[in-house]
């Protein structure tokens, strides 16, 4: 493998601007993160608009430093707090939450922050050797390729959260269909522009995601959900003493190899690593009564998991170009705006890019481990100031933001309509996950399917003669199907034992 | 989610121990939800949904499907409408026992004044610049969604305008409409 465009990515993320940026962006991302309720997508979302303005390598670098900041923002809440910013850090909130509450939070934060940055590390380890094959591998994909690969992410992301998945699909459909507004590609036809001239150009995906995810999560949670959340325990020491190093050695190692290997699978990887890794030290420890009641692996492992997974589900997204879930999502359209396609062209028409995107998760996850421990007691206080002081701040920063990213009202009009959509969505059942998702991929399914179709000659079987997107609807197939599947299995084992 | 491992030995049942576990604690951190709303909204939100499909349908019927030799405009929205149609009909018939809608209640009321004081920005905006709606939107929401007192509002509501101001205005040059 050749190294140099690797070590020429270092050079410009070692920029002491991009370090500023990437520096700032950890902040940022930690600040907003840790405001109770807002998870990583939220917290990105809120962010995009200062992401906008700067050049693409810079902004890259500071969406990475925005990324892993969200990210160990949830974390904090989960210990401190008890709420867990996204579903992959609700297991950190058993023994996370037991041992801020025997004034141990401080060693909780601090080795989830090691745990963090090492399996984050040993996944951008791994992402380095493994997207370039992966790339490789998909670079002779045609457009039914990427169809069919759309068609399984979109299913995939909707199948796997926790609602009810007709529900999931139907949001995901609506997600879909707004991406075709707009002027048609091919024919030049308008489609439900109805006759305005801002619909003509299309719908950004900035204000279809800060309103979802940013705007909607803050007029949801002003029903009072988190009237009872009780002031933050006292933190403690931050630094790890020797002795929870040592007993959390072993569960951050096996963490970081569960996240790596379960954070590709497209959909809940993170949740599922940071499950698997808490199930598996728990088999593990000689006694096993101690998690629940603080056991220091019950936190450093699911941590180290979930980040080695949030880091590992780029593969998907920088190889072929379908982002994992729904925070790949924002990061996918984030790059978008940025006038950089992910897909398997990356690494070898634009390495400079492909290789600066990695090297600055490098840096944001050094960068994490340096901020967070000074600034720990810093969120503390962040989070003993009432949401209803910070709810408005959050409020003011997300129609600010959106007004600057064209300098038109009308973007804030978008933000309030999609906040107003994502907060109904989520009083019926709907999860704005996916109808952000397919929304950032349905111009590409669409385009490749329309370009398939002609390939074909019109014939819609051709999707299933050939090997590859033949085996990936095969696949879209079986998920589709699944809910049934797994209905009839029970039943038949059921039959078995009576 | 399956967490089967070919080296557990059979008969531990801990995985989904665990899992019970995870579903308890979300079930926990849900208690704040207010009580699921019943079978009405159900059915009204997927007939909203159905509507959705079936508005998509006609409008890209509209458009010209084409033929699969030379899609038209309106094909591929056209197919998406249609599962929408489908899915939502099947939720029709058989989503009015899930538990998932939630009701609403007074405390929905806040989040209506909440989007009312967005609505007012974004229209006041373009009008007066951004000083005198964002005061506003601060003082609203710290006042009576947060409950506030009075002089705790006017004071942060002034001191975070001052901090946009500084941050938006003096330092990152954006070209926000303004008063001053």
């Amino acid at each position: 493998m050749d190294i140099s465009p690797i070590l020429d990515g270092f050079s410009v993320v070692l920029e002491p601007a991009n370090l500023l940026y990437c520096l700032i962006g950890v902040i940022i991302g930690m600040l907003i993160g840790v405001l109770p309720g807002l998870g990583p997508g939220a917290t990105i979302a809120i962010l995009l608009p200062i992401t906008y303005g700067i050049g693409p390598v810079s902004a890259i670098i500071m969406l990475a430093g925005i990324f892993y900041g969200a990210q160990y923002g949830g974390t904090i809440t989960s210990v401190l707090l008890r709420l867990p910013g996204e579903a992959s850090s609700v297991v950190t909130v058993f023994d996370g939450f037991a041992l801020a509450r025997q004034g141990k939070a401080g060693t909780a934060l601090g080795i989830a922050a090691i745990g963090s940055f090492i399996g984050g590390t040993v996944s951008i380890l791994g992402l380095t050797l493994v997207a370039p094959v992966v790339a490789g591998f998909a670079l002779d994909f045609g457009p039914p390729e990427y169809a069919a690969l759309g068609v399984l992410g979109v299913l995939l992301i909707s199948s796997v959260g926790n609602g009810n998945k007709l529900k999931a699909i139907v949001a995901a459909c609506v997600g879909l269909l707004l991406a075709t507004v707009g002027r048609d590609t091919f024919t030049g036809a308008e489609r439900f522009t109805f006759g305005s001239l801002n619909l003509a150009e299309g719908i950004d995906f900035i204000p279809i995601a800060m309103g979802l995810f940013g705007l909607s999560e803050i007029l949801y949670n002003l029903e009072e959900r988190h009237n009872k959340v009780s002031s933050p325990a006292k933190v403690g020491n931050v630094w790890p003493s020797r002795q929870d190093l040592g007993q959390a050695k072993g569960a951050i190692g096996r963490g970081s190899v569960i996240g790596f290997v379960l954070g590709v699978l497209p959909g809940g990887g993170a949740v599922l690593s940071s499950l698997a890794a808490y199930a598996l030290e728990k088999r593990r420890a000689k006694n096993p009564e101690r998690f629940g009641q603080g056991a220091i692996e019950g936190v450093a492992a699911p941590e180290t998991a979930n980040n080695a997974a949030a880091t590992s589900s780029f593969i998907p997204l920088l190889t072929l170009g379908i982002p994992a879930n729904a925070t790949m999502a924002l990061m996918f359209g984030a790059l978008l705006i940025q006038g950089i396609q992910p897909g398997p062209q990356l690494v070898t028409e634009h390495p400079d890019v492909f290789w600066g995107v990695i090297n600055s998760m490098y840096i944001g996850n050094i960068l994490l481990l340096i901020m967070s421990i000074p600034m720990v007691g810093v969120f503390v206080k962040i989070l003993r100031i009432r949401p209803a002081i910070l709810a408005p701040i959050t409020v003011l920063i997300t129609l600010l933001g959106a007004y600057t990213v064209n300098n038109q009202v009308y973007d804030i009009f978008l933000v309030i309509v999609f906040g107003l959509l994502g907060y109904l969505m989520k009083k019926f059942g709907f999860e704005p996950g996916p109808l952000v998702l397919a929304f950032v991929l349905g111009s590409m399914i669409e385009n490749s399917a329309r370009q398939s179709l002609l390939i074909f000659g019109g014939d819609p079987t051709g999707f299933f003669s050939r090997p590859i997107s033949g085996t990936v609807f095969a696949l879209v197939v079986i998920v589709a199907a699944w809910p049934l599947i797994r209905k009839a299995l029970p039943r038949r084992t059921k039959e078995l034992t009576s | 989610m399956s967490m089967s491992d070919p080296t557990k030995p059979p008969g531990d049942a801990e995985p989904e121990g665990l899992q019970a576990e995870t579903e308890r604690l979300l079930a926990e951190l849900e208690e704040a939800r207010p009580p699921h709303a019943g079978p009405i909204s159900q059915i009204g939100a997927a007939l909203v949904a159905l509507a959705v499909g079936v508005f998509g349908a006609v409008g890209s019927y509209a458009l010209g499907l084409g033929r699969l030799t030379a899609p038209g405009p309106g094909l591929w929205p056209f197919a998406v409408s249609v599962v929408i149609v489908v899915l939502s009909a099947v939720l029709v018939v058989t989503g009015r026992g899930l538990q998932d809608t939630e009701r609403f209640s007074r405390a929905s009321l806040q989040t209506v004044v909440g989007v009312v004081t967005l609505v007012a920005l974004a229209a006041l905006l373009p009008v007066i610049g951004f000083e005198i709606p964002s005061l506003l939107l601060m003082f609203v929401w710290l006042r009576w969604l947060g409950k506030e007192s009075w002089r705790s509002s006017i004071v942060i509501s002034i001191g975070a305008v001052a901090a946009f101001y500084l941050l938006f205005v003096v330092l990152l040059q954006i070209p926000l409409p303004r008063l001053i």
